[in-house]
């Protein structure tokens, strides 16, 4: 079972492969003989050329690994709590990206499509508030550190925003 | 108590290195040192980072943690600025 989760839930500086993932996921999903899994949602983030007028050149991740894992534990914990039938895979990747490259996957397999993308929004929501993960970007001209959100895992007021963006 | 500090993204750009030794004792006698005793520790080292600790989160051991949460001996806690994944 330990196996199972840290391939599902990984921070890894090998490029990402959503196809692997969505098998690990499918796997886990569908562990036995009675395939339930009716539906399969990929969000794949990618590193995009222009933000906020800057042409981007790179960004390079960085991640508080042991807390982030964890932290990925308890995004997975939250989905469950809210969809019970759904499993996600969420891998992050660090170190530096070029422009298209993906920079993280979720992958989210349900019974019926409207949990799976619901949580599959939910968990890409939920990272960008809580994940220990930051990026330096790159751009024409220099480059800046991007900060988000203040972490905090047990905010609930944070948790119930990123279930409505999901609704 | 001495203790491992972690410091991440433009904290660690800021003071010049991601991870350095703190040792702190409690403001009172009898009470405990907290995470906010080594966040003071860190900024009389490097005065750079004093405006971020408005903004930031921390950790005791690897758990998101308050800057009242008390400190132990041989504690790894990290200081977070604002996360950007994704």
């Amino acid at each position: 079972m330990l196996r199972m989760l840290a391939d599902l839930l990984a921070i890894t500086s090998e490029p990402l492969d959503p196809g692997h993932l969505t098998a690990r996921v499918l796997a886990a999903a569908d562990p036995g003989e009675d395939p339930g899994v009716g539906a399969l949602a990929t969000f794949i983030g990618t590193v995009r050329r222009q933000n906020h007028g800057r042409v981007v050149e790179r960004l390079t991740y960085e991640a508080y690994q042991p807390l982030a894992e964890r932290v990925f534990a308890s995004i997975a914990g939250e989905v469950t709590a809210e969809w019970p039938g759904v499993t996600i895979g969420l891998h992050h990747r660090v170190g530096t990206l070029e422009v298209g490259e993906a920079s993280v996957v979720v992958v989210a397999a349900s019974p019926h499509r409207a949990e799976a993308f619901a949580a599959c929004r939910y968990v890409i929501e939920r990272l960008k508030q809580v994940a220990p993960i930051w990026k330096r970007e790159e751009f024409e001209g220099g480059e800046r550190w991007i900060e988000g959100a203040v972490a905090d895992l047990h905010d609930r007021h944070a948790r119930a925003e990123a279930r409505r963006t999901c609704a | 108590v001495r203790v491992k500090v972690k410091l991440f993204a433009r904290l660690r750009d800021l003071a010049g290195t991601g991870e350095l030794d703190a040792e702190v004792a409690p403001v009172s006698p009898g009470a405990a040192a907290t995470i906010e005793d080594v966040w003071a520790a860190v900024v009389r080292r490097h005065p750079a980072l004093e405006p971020f600790g408005a903004t930031m989160s921390c950790a005791r051991n690897f758990e998101y943690s308050r800057w009242g949460t008390p400190v132990e001996e041989g504690d790894e806690i990290a200081f977070l600025p604002p996360v950007s994944g994704g």
